[in-house]
C-alpha cells in the first residue's frame, strides 16, 4: 500500500490476504507439535495413578527400602524417589547411561516438582499422583535434580544428585539395587 | 469529563502506581538475592515474603485497580455519557482497598508466604485469600457497570457501532466474568475453608485445575488494555487513522473465546490430567497466535498510514516519518518489539513436548516479565501518560522524561530477561532464595544473573522515574492542559455488524467451548475420587 487513503475494499483484501497467512502459520504450528508429539514421541508425563499421600510410607512401593535405583528381573531400571519438605529420598541416586530409565516420584505432604539440568526431564509432583517420566541419560556423570515448585521456606535447599555412571559400572547388588554410596 | 469519574480513574491508577512502586523495589532486591552479590537483610523467609508481595501487587493489585479506572474513564469518555452506578464504583473501590489492605497485611507479617499462586495444600491466614476475594469482588462490580454502560449506550444509538474501545473494555469485562469463576470456585469451596480449619485435607489435582481455569485467561486481562490503546490511541498519537475498526472487534471476540480453554497448558507436567486434553488445550492454545498476529497487521498498517501522511517514503521511511517524541508512539513501538520476543519464547512454552524443557524454570519468569512486564506494562505507562492531563488539568512539565522513563524500561527489561531466558534453559528453575554458588555448574550461572540484576536496577530507576513524572502536573505552575481524549477514527467507516457489537452469542460460544475443554477434567475429579493431601499451614496454625 503506497497511497495514505486506500478505499476500503483494498483495506479488506489486504486483511484477509494477512488472515490467511496468520491462518497458515498456526496451522505449521501445530503441525511441528504433533509431530513431536506422535512421532518423536515426546510428551509430557500423562499416566493418571492415584495414590494416598497419608499412607505413603506404607505403601508396597515407597516404602524407605524399596527407594533409590532398581532393576527388577527383565532388567528394566527403576527409580523411585519421595520427594518431602524439604528433601529427596534418597538425595543421590545412579542410573545407568544410554540405557531407558524410569522414574518414578511420589509426595507425602505438599506439590514438589523435578527437573534434571541439561535434560528434558521435568514433572510436577503432586500428593495424591505417582509422577512418572520414561527417559534415557546420554552422558555420564553428576546432574542437579533440583525441586522446581515452591514447597515451602526450605524450598531453595532441596536439590539431589542425578550419577549417570557407564552401563559396564552400573552393577546391581543381590536385591538389584544400585546406590550412590559404593561407588564413591 | 465529569469531576467524579476523573477522581475515580485517578484513586484507582494511584493505587495501581504505588502497589507497582514498591513491588519494583522488591523485585530489585530479590534479583540481589538470588545473585553471587550478598544482598542487605537477606534471608529465606523474607525471600518468600517478598516474592508474595511482589507477585501480588504485580499480578493482581496494578492491573486489576489499572483496568477497573482505565474502564471507567473510557466508559464516559468514549460514550460521551455519564457512567452510570458511580456510587456503586466508588463502594466497590473501597471493598478493594479493604481488601488489598487485608492481603497485604497477611503478607508482611509473614502469614502467607504461599506467592501469588497459593498452592495448596500450602495454606496461609484466611484473611490473605478474603482480601484477594474481596479485589475480586470488587472488580465483578466494575463489570457489571461496564455492561450496564454499553447497554445504554446501545438503546439510544441502535444500529450505530459501538465506540471501539468500549467494546473492547466490555469484551474485557465479559472475559473476566469468566475468568474468575475458576479461582473463585477454589478459593471459596477449597482453600478458605482449609485456612479456617474447617477441612484438614485438599484434593489437590482439584485445585490446581481449578486454579488453571483462571491462570491464562488472566493473561488476556493484564493484556487488553494495551491492546486497546494499540487500536484506538496509537493511532491517533502517531496522526494517522486506525487501518480497520472491523479487525479491531474480531480481535476482542477471539481473545474472548480463546483466552478462557486453554488454561490446560499450565498443567502440561502434570500427572492429574491424560494426554487427550492436554493435547486439545494445546490446539486452542495455537489459535490465540491469530488476533495477536491481526493486531500486529492492523497497528503495523495503521502506522504506515500515519507514517505517510506524514510525509514518509519508500518501503521504510515512513517509520523515520513517525513522531517518535510522543510517548503513545514511542511506547507502541518498544511493545510490539518486546512482543516479538516475547511470542517467539511464547511459542515454545505452548509447545506441548517442548515444554518439557523449561517448565518452571528461570525461561518462565524471564518470559512473563517480558511480555507483561514489558509489553503490558509499558502500554499502562503510555496510556497514563496520555490521558493523565486530561485527569489532573494539567500539562506534564517536561515531555523528555516520559520518553526517557520508557527507554530505560525497555532496556532494563532486555537486559534483565534476555540472560534470565538463557538461564532458564541451562536449567535454572524457579522461585529460588538463593543459590549455592559453590557448586560448579551453579557457578557458571553467576554471571548471567548478575547482568539480569543491573536490568532490575534499571527498571527500579524507570519505576521512580515513572512516579515523579506522573507527580509534575500536580505542581505548582504547571501549565493548564484541555479536557479531552481523542480516539483513533478508522481509515473507512466500518459497516454495522450486530454479532460485532454485543456478546450475548459469543458467550454461548464459550460456553460451549469450556465445558468441552474444562467439561471432563474437573469432572474426572468426582468420578474417581483421587486421595486427597494433607492441608500445610504456613503460619503454623490456624
Ligand atoms: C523492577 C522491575 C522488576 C524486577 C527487578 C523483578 C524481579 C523479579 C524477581 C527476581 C522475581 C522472583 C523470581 C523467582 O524467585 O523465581 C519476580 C517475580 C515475579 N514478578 Fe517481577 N520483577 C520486576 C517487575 C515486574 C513486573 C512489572 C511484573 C508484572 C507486572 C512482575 C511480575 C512478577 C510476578 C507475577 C512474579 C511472581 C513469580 C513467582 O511467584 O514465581 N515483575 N520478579
Ligand atoms: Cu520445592
Ligand atoms: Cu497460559
Amino acid at each position: 500500500m503506497t497511497q495514505a487513503h486506500s478505499d476500503g475494499r483494498d483495506a479488506l483484501r489486504a486483511e484477509l490476504r494477512w488472515a490467511a497467512i496468520v491462518g497458515a502459520a498456526v496451522a505449521l504450528i501445530v503441525v511441528a507439535v504433533v509431530f513431536a508429539g506422535v512421532v518423536l514421541g515426546i510428551n509430557p508425563p500423562s499416566n493418571i495413578e492415584h495414590i494416598d499421600p497419608k499412607t505413603l510410607h506404607l505403601s508396597a512401593e515407597f516404602t524407605e527400602s524399596n527407594l533409590g535405583t532398581r532393576v527388577d528381573a527383565n532388567g528394566q531400571v527403576t527409580v523411585r524417589v519421595v520427594t518431602t519438605q524439604f528433601s529427596f529420598i534418597p538425595s543421590c541416586m545412579v542410573v545407568p547411561a544410554g540405557q531407558p530409565v524410569t522414574l518414578r516420584f511420589a509426595s507425602p505432604d505438599v506439590i514438589h516438582g523435578i527437573l534434571v539440568t541439561g535434560t528434558n526431564v521435568n514433572t510436577m509432583v503432586v500428593p495424591g499422583y505417582v509422577a512418572q517420566v520414561h527417559t534415557e541419560f546420554t552422558e555420564t556423570g553428576d546432574l542437579l535434580m533440583p525441586c522446581q515448585e515452591y514447597c515451602g521456606i526450605g524450598h531453595s535447599q532441596m536439590i539431589a544428585t542425578v550419577r549417570v555412571v557407564p552401563a559396564a559400572d552400573f552393577i546391581p547388588d543381590a536385591q538389584g539395587k544400585v546406590s550412590c554410596e559404593p561407588l564413591r | 469529563m465529569s469531576r467524579s469519574v476523573k477522581g475515580l480513574t485517578l484513586a484507582h491508577f494511584w493505587v495501581g502506581f504505588a502497589a507497582f512502586v514498591v513491588a519494583a523495589i522488591l523485585g530489585a532486591w530479590q534479583m540481589w538475592a538470588r545473585s553471587p552479590l550478598p544482598a542487605p537483610a537477606y534471608s529465606p523467609d523474607l525471600y518468600y515474603l517478598s516474592v508474595t508481595a511482589h507477585g501480588v501487587s504485580m499480578a493482581y493489585v496494578l492491573p486489576t485497580f489499572f483496568i477497573m479506572g482505565f474502564g471507567y474513564f473510557v466508559a464516559e469518555t468514549a460514550l460521551k455519557r455519564p457512567l452510570p452506578g458511580a456510587p456503586w464504583a466508588w463502594g466497590a473501590f473501597y471493598v478493594g482497598i479493604l481488601g488489598v489492605a487485608l492481603a497485604a497485611g497477611s503478607v508482611l507479617l509473614g502469614q502467607a508466604s504461599v506467592l501469588y499462586t497459593f498452592y495448596p495444600p500450602l495454606i496461609g491466614t484466611v484473611f490473605f485469600y478474603v482480601g484477594l476475594v474481596l479485589v475480586v469482588a470488587a472488580s465483578w462490580v466494575w463489570c457489571v457497570l461496564m455492561i450496564l454502560a454499553m447497554a445504554g449506550w446501545k438503546r439510544e444509538n441502535p444500529g450505530k457501532n459501538v465506540p471501539l474501545a468500549m467494546f473492547a473494555t466490555v469484551a474485557n469485562a465479559v472475559m473476566w466474568l469468566w475468568t474468575t469463576v475458576g479461582v473463585a470456585a477454589e478459593l471459596v469451596f477449597q482453600v478458605i475453608p482449609a485456612a479456617l480449619g474447617w477441612t484438614e485435607t485438599i484434593d489437590v489435582g482439584l485445585s490446581r485445575t481449578l486454579f488453571s481455569w483462571t491462570l491464562h485467561a488472566i493473561v488476556y486481562f493484564w493484556l487488553i488494555p494495551a491492546y486497546i490503546a494499540f487500536y484506538t490511541m496509537a493511532p491517533e498519537a502517531a496522526g494517522g487513522r486506525l487501518y480497520s475498526d472491523t479487525m479491531g472487534r474480531l480481535t476482542f471476540v477471539l481473545f474472548l473465546l480463546y483466552s478462557l480453554p486453554v488454561g490446560l497448558h499450565h498443567l502440561f507436567m502434570d500427572p492429574e490430567h491424560a494426554t487427550g486434553f492436554k493435547f486439545l488445550q494445546m490446539f486452542l492454545t495455537a489459535l490465540v497466535v491469530i488476533p495477536t498476529l491481526l493486531t500486529v497487521f492492523t497497528i503495523t498498517a495503521s502506522m504506515e498510514v500515519a507514517g505517510r501522511m506524514r510525509g514518509g517514503k519508500g518501503l521504510l521511511g515512513w517509520i523515520r516519518a513517525l513522531p517518535w517524541d510522543r510517548p503513545m508512539v514511542l511506547a507502541t513501538g518498544l511493545a510490539f518489539l518486546m512482543l516479538f520476543f516475547g511470542g517467539g519464547g511464547g511459542l515454545i512454552n505452548m509447545s506441548y513436548g517442548m515444554n518439557a524443557m523449561i517448565h518452571n524454570t528461570s525461561w518462565v519468569t524471564a518470559h512473563f516479565h517480558l511480555i507483561f512486564g514489558g509489553t503490558v506494562v509499558i502500554m499502562y505507562f503510555a496510556i497514563a501518560y496520555y490521558i493523565w492531563p486530561t485527569l489532573t488539568g494539567r500539562d506534564f512539565a517536561s515531555r523528555r522524561a516520559l520518553t526517557t522513563q520508557l527507554w530505560l524500561w525497555f532496556v532494563g527489561m532486555m537486559v534483565m530477561t534476555l540472560p534470565w531466558h538463557y538461564l532458564g534453559l541451562l536449567g535454572q528453575w524457579r522461585r529460588v532464595a538463593e543459590f549455592d554458588y559453590s557448586n560448579p555448574i551453579i557457578a557458571a550461572w553467576g554471571p548471567w544473573v548478575i547482568v539480569s540484576f543491573v536490568g532490575g536496577a534499571i527498571l527500579l530507576v524507570s519505576a521512580v522515574l515513572f512516579i515523579v513524572n506522573l507527580s509534575s502536573p500536580y505542581r505548582q505552575g504547571a501549565t493548564k492542559a484541555p479536557d479531552a481524549v481523542a480516539y483513533a477514527r478508522p481509515a473507512h467507516p466500518a459497516p454495522y455488524i450486530r454479532a460485532l457489537n454485543g456478546f450475548g452469542m459469543w458467550n454461548v460460544v464459550v460456553l460451549v467451548l469450556m465445558v468441552a475443554a474444562y467439561g471432563f477434567p474437573i469432572a474426572q475429579f468426582f468420578i474417581f475420587d483421587a486421595p486427597e493431601a494433607i492441608v500445610h499451614r504456613v503460619n503454623g496454625g490456624g
